[in-house]
């Protein structure tokens, strides 16, 4: 029972949500009651960290990495309700909804990081997506339809990029008998690389995670759907579903054993086209969330980079990156849903002198986009370094060059941001007055990105104790 | 790590300090409302930072080749990343410079930035403290934070205070110096996976293969030649310089581009020695272009902040041909005349500053014939203009002195071309001279706009009078100048020579391409 403790505080969370839809509140009280209840997940899973054992006929795995993730998933829940005060861009009459099914899409991540059975895993994941099909389409009516577009992408690839990692399953599952991950890594590295079956299906199982990570080649749900849906829910989308496709992999491709070349060669190439695909593509959006889109199919390559690894060092560099790629894209995502009071999407005309209507907004953007773009002492910056030397130990030069040439390119996009928030044009728009829940969640995006880009060994050595558990 | 630092010994950890004191200070900033107090926070805070760093010249051991005033701390373990400092003789002149020139800088802001006052004196301060960290850092990984924290404030600095094109030219900056400094990353990571360390001194102390040498050699020479900048990469110095505020062409001419320099002292002659030796023609063909194109192209400018942005890449030219003469002379002909640069440039750039706050204008044609109206003024532009040219008996003919002394000695065809740049310099600053001092005008070109045109103040004539004292001082006596680096320099060609000597002859590997260019450039140079 305490194992299970921070999915019941999640589930204890919706309930809660479930009877405030029953009711009337709403607007401050209700995102009050998330911040009390999601904040109380965030410290129960803090509490239940290093516990350990296993639940439903092993089936479901408590151990320090599992609850690494879970901490840093209740924390983003946090964050994002913390973030969404007044919930712009949902109507009033569905915010209790909206609420109760980003809780539940979080607790499907939540369970999906400690299960260790293949079913387990696809059950968990539908948990999550089912949820997240329901709110993507809740956005305010108004000029805006392509809400329901976002919607239908999101659930139709969704759905078929479950049915792929089902039908690798079944591969999996009739080569070896069973869906256990423990028994499996005994089994695939010994056959797959005499068996080119099996690559096939951890490949195609790997699909349905890759469409979480927006990686490609299953990235192209993802500049639609951040565009349909509403600020709040984009930076949901965003940020916590890779967390959990991060942990997934890295539970999966451990799988494969370290040695597996062919493997390694797939997982590269995807990295590679990743990055360059998300990089280019970016370079020409006007819409900044459709560029956050793309920007986030060029770090899923970069996660990827230290991932595919597969030692301990690259697992480490990628939880450390994902964490991090949380922080800085929620910042951007802050400074968007607070620039858009009727939940309207932002192009780079709205960010133009924005420094002087908001001087923290600006800032935190400038601080989070120079994140994503490596900057030191950013975040950003720390985890490239990190991802970077992973990749150099393998000896993987090639990799690192493409990737380094991707990120002179992204600097360009981002430096973009910046630099139509920092330049002054004789805007008529008014100052933009910040509450103060708000000014201290600017304040602590930029305390954050900084301070764990500077001083990372505390994070690193809680990660590494994670990844020795899973490994 | 006691084989490469000497701890420090004084009563406070000096160059922690030369960072924090700035660091902090621009944290308060935050917190001080009127321009008049920010002024004075910002003035306070850099003096403090200068008056602090003085201590370094004064115990400064001359004897040794070690890192002085160390401080060394575990940062982050797991990744053998270190916080280690330290100064020897090549970068404690250049330190002494950013702490120097820095109150120089808010001063010459005073009444020259109208907005934001707040702002600016905080991104100055965070861009002092990445400049001393630069110089002062011995980890690889410090280094390139702080290398990086530069660009920001410093993007900042053109793109919000900037001119008209301030867009333009800031993203220009940006761009080119981010893109060589990636390079730099990797071959930092890649020393790291292959010797376990990030520490400079032990990296300099490894040998690596001739091909692995020449790889980093040029991800290193990418990035410390943009930031030079050397022809044909300088494009982003003119129009960074046009567009930046005062202070900011102050930053970037007397701080920012002696960075490429150390950058080529601190990591590629004494990491790559084969590398650099194998490559020098090369760069020394290259230096010439830019001492030949740089001056060239400012003699055909009407803007006076683009003639002096052009006479930097020629003067920068001297500097990094100087460094790959690969002898004592010359190095330390470059880092003198780093200093210089220093001193003399950041002048010319804050003389133009106060013309343009009179006359709103940078053309030449706007701002001639001011001698009869502004005696003080055309007294220290004169002054720092023949320092410019290298004139005897000021800063700069001690250091081009020396690089042309060392060129002659080594390729007498290098001496010859480089000469051209001094005449050249000659030329376009002269021109300079005649045109804003004298004209052809009898006196009476500004009849009825007296107004605008008065004298420097006491704060302007400060300022200069200070930059004037080191024209001189070095000029004539260049001695102390030239012993702070005399240890350092030998230890540092001693570092090439072993690794000449560890490589077996003919440098075993490089490509046939490459070899066969560099033996036509390499008899060409040679012929005497």
């Amino acid at each position: 029972m305490t194992l299970f403790l921070p999915e019941l505080a999640l589930l204890l969370t919706a309930v809660v949500f479930f009877f405030a839809s029953l009711g009337k509140i709403k607007g401050a009280r209700l995102q009050g009651l998330g911040i009390l209840f999601s904040g109380l997940a965030v410290l129960i899973s803090l509490y239940s960290y290093g516990m350990q054992g296993s639940l439903f006929f092993n089936a479901y795995r408590v151990d320090a990495f599992s609850q690494i993730f879970k901490v840093i998933i209740a924390f983003g829940l946090f964050i994002v309700i913390y973030l969404g005060n007044g919930l712009y861009g949902i109507d009033d009459v569905l915010q209790p909804e909206y609420f109760l099914f980003l809780t539940l899409s979080a607790f499907g991540l939540m369970v999906m990081s400690s299960a260790v059975e293949l079913i387990t895993i696809i059950l968990c994941l539908e948990i999550h997506s089912f949820a997240l099909f329901i709110i993507i389409p809740f956005r305010k009516k108004g000029a805006y339809r392509q809400q329901m577009e976002a919607g239908i992408k999101y659930a139709l690839f969704g759905a078929a990029a479950s049915g792929i990692s089902l039908y690798g399953i079944s591969y999996i599952f009739g080569m070896t008998h069973t869906t256990y991950l423990a028994d499996l890594v005994k089994i695939i590295p010994g056959v797959i690389l005499k068996k080119p079956l099996m690559l096939v299906g951890l490949v195609m199982l790997l699909g349905g995670f890759f469409y979480k990570l927006a990686l490609f080649p299953m990235h192209f749900w993802a500049p639609d759907v951040y565009e349909g849906a509403a600020n709040e829910t984009s930076g949901f989308v965003a940020t916590l579903p890779k967390v959990g496709a991060v942990a997934l992999l890295i539970r999966l491709i451990s799988l494969a054993g370290v040695d597996a070349a062919q493997f390694t060669w797939v997982l590269m190439a995807f990295a590679v086209l990743s990055m360059t695909f998300g990089n280019l593509a970016a370079l020409v959006q006007n819409d900044i969330k459709r560029l956050l889109a793309y920007s986030s199919i060029a770090h899923a390559g970069y996660v990827m980079v230290g991932l595919l690894c597969a030692t301990e060092f690259g697992y480490l560099s990628g939880v450390y990156y994902i964490a991090g790629y949380l922080l800085m894209n929620l910042a951007c995502f802050f400074v968007i849903y607070n620039l858009a009071p009727q939940g309207e999407n932002i192009t780079f005309a709205d960010l133009s002198g924005l420094y002087k209507r908001s001087p923290l907004l600006a800032l935190t953007l400038a601080v989070g986009a120079f994140g994503l773009a490596g900057i030191p002492p950013t975040i950003g910056f720390t985890g490239k370094l990190f991802l970077f030397t992973a990749a150099i130990k393998k000896g993987m030069y090639g990799l690192i060059i493409l990737a380094v040439i991707n990120t002179g390119i992204a600097i360009f996009y981002y430096l973009k941001m910046v630099r139509a928030a920092y330049t002054s044009v004789e805007s008529q728009a008014s100052p933009l007055n910040l509450k103060l829940s708000t000014s201290i969640l600017g304040i602590f995006f930029i305390a954050i990105i900084l301070l764990l880009g500077t001083f990372p060994q505390g994070f690193m050595s809680v990660a590494r104790e994670a990844i020795a558990a899973a490994m | 790590m006691e084989q490469y630092l000497i701890y420090n010994s004084l009563n406070y950890p000096i160059l922690t300090v030369l960072v924090a004191v700035p660091l902090f200070g621009s944290l308060i900033t935050l917190f001080i409302r009127g321009d008049k107090y920010l002024k004075i926070w910002g003035l306070v805070v850099t003096l403090t930072t200068a008056v602090l760093s003085l201590p370094l010249y004064s115990n400064f051991d001359l004897t040794t080749a070690k890192y002085q005033f160390a401080e060394f701390r575990n940062w982050i373990p797991f990744a053998k990343i270190n916080y280690v400092l330290g100064v020897d003789g090549i970068s404690i002149l250049l330190v002494l410079l950013t702490t120097l020139v820095m109150p120089l800088c808010i001063l010459c802001s005073w009444t020259y930035i109208k907005e934001r006052f707040k702002e600016f004196i905080c991104v100055m301060l965070i861009m002092e403290a990445a400049m001393v960290g630069v110089f002062v850092s011995l980890d690889t990984v410090l280094f390139f934070i702080f290398w990086e924290a530069m660009l920001v404030p410093m993007y900042l600095i053109i793109a919000v205070w900037g001119g008209p094109r301030k867009d333009y030219a800031s993203i220009k900056f940006f761009l080119y110096t981010l893109i060589g400094s990636i390079f730099l990353f990797v071959a930092i990571i890649a020393m790291y996976v292959s010797t376990g360390t990030f520490f400079i001194p032990e990296l300099m102390a490894h040998q690596f293969s001739f091909s692995y040498q020449m790889w980093i050699f040029w991800a290193f020479t990418l990035a410390f030649a943009i930031k030079v900048p050397m022809w044909p990469v300088h494009t982003w110095l003119p129009a960074a310089h046009v567009e930046a505020p005062t202070a900011g062409s102050v930053i970037l001419a007397s701080i920012l581009l002696k960075m490429g320099g150390y950058g080529f002292l601190r990591f590629c002659l004494p990491i790559a020695p084969a590398a650099t030796i194998y490559c020098m023609p090369y760069l020394i063909a290259i230096s010439i272009m830019s001492i030949i194109f740089g001056g060239y192209l400012a003699l055909g400018q009407n803007d006076v902040k683009r003639l002096i942005a052009y006479s930097s890449v020629g003067h920068m030219g001297f500097v990094t041909l100087g460094i790959f003469l690969l002898n004592d002379v010359g190095i330390k002909g470059a880092i003198l005349q780093m200093v210089n640069h220093g001193v003399t440039t950041g002048a010319l750039f804050i003389c133009v500053g106060i013309i343009y706050e009179r006359t709103h204008s940078r053309e030449i044609s706007d701002n001639s014939a001011l001698g009869m109206l502004m005696p003080i003024y055309v007294t220290f532009l004169v002054i720092f203009s023949l320092s410019s040219l290298a004139f005897p008996g000021t800063n700069s003919f001690v250091g081009e002195f020396l690089v042309l002394m060392a060129s002659f000695s080594k390729y007498k065809l290098v001496g010859g071309l480089a000469v051209i740049g001094a005449i050249l310099a000659a030329a376009y600053m002269l021109r300079l001279v005649q045109k804003m001092v004298w004209a052809d005008s009898d006196g009476h070109m500004h009849h009825g706009e007296k107004s605008h045109l008065f004298d420097l103040n006491f704060r302007e004539t400060g300022t200069l009078a200070f930059l004037a004292i080191f024209v001189f001082w070095i000029g004539l006596n260049p001695g102390p100048f030239l012993k702070i680096m005399d240890t350092s320099t030998l230890h540092l060609l001693q570092q090439l020579e072993d690794g000449r000597k560890a490589m077996p002859a003919g440098h075993g590997e490089y490509h046939a391409l490459l070899n066969g260019v560099g033996e036509s450039i390499r008899h060409l140079v040679a012929f005497k």
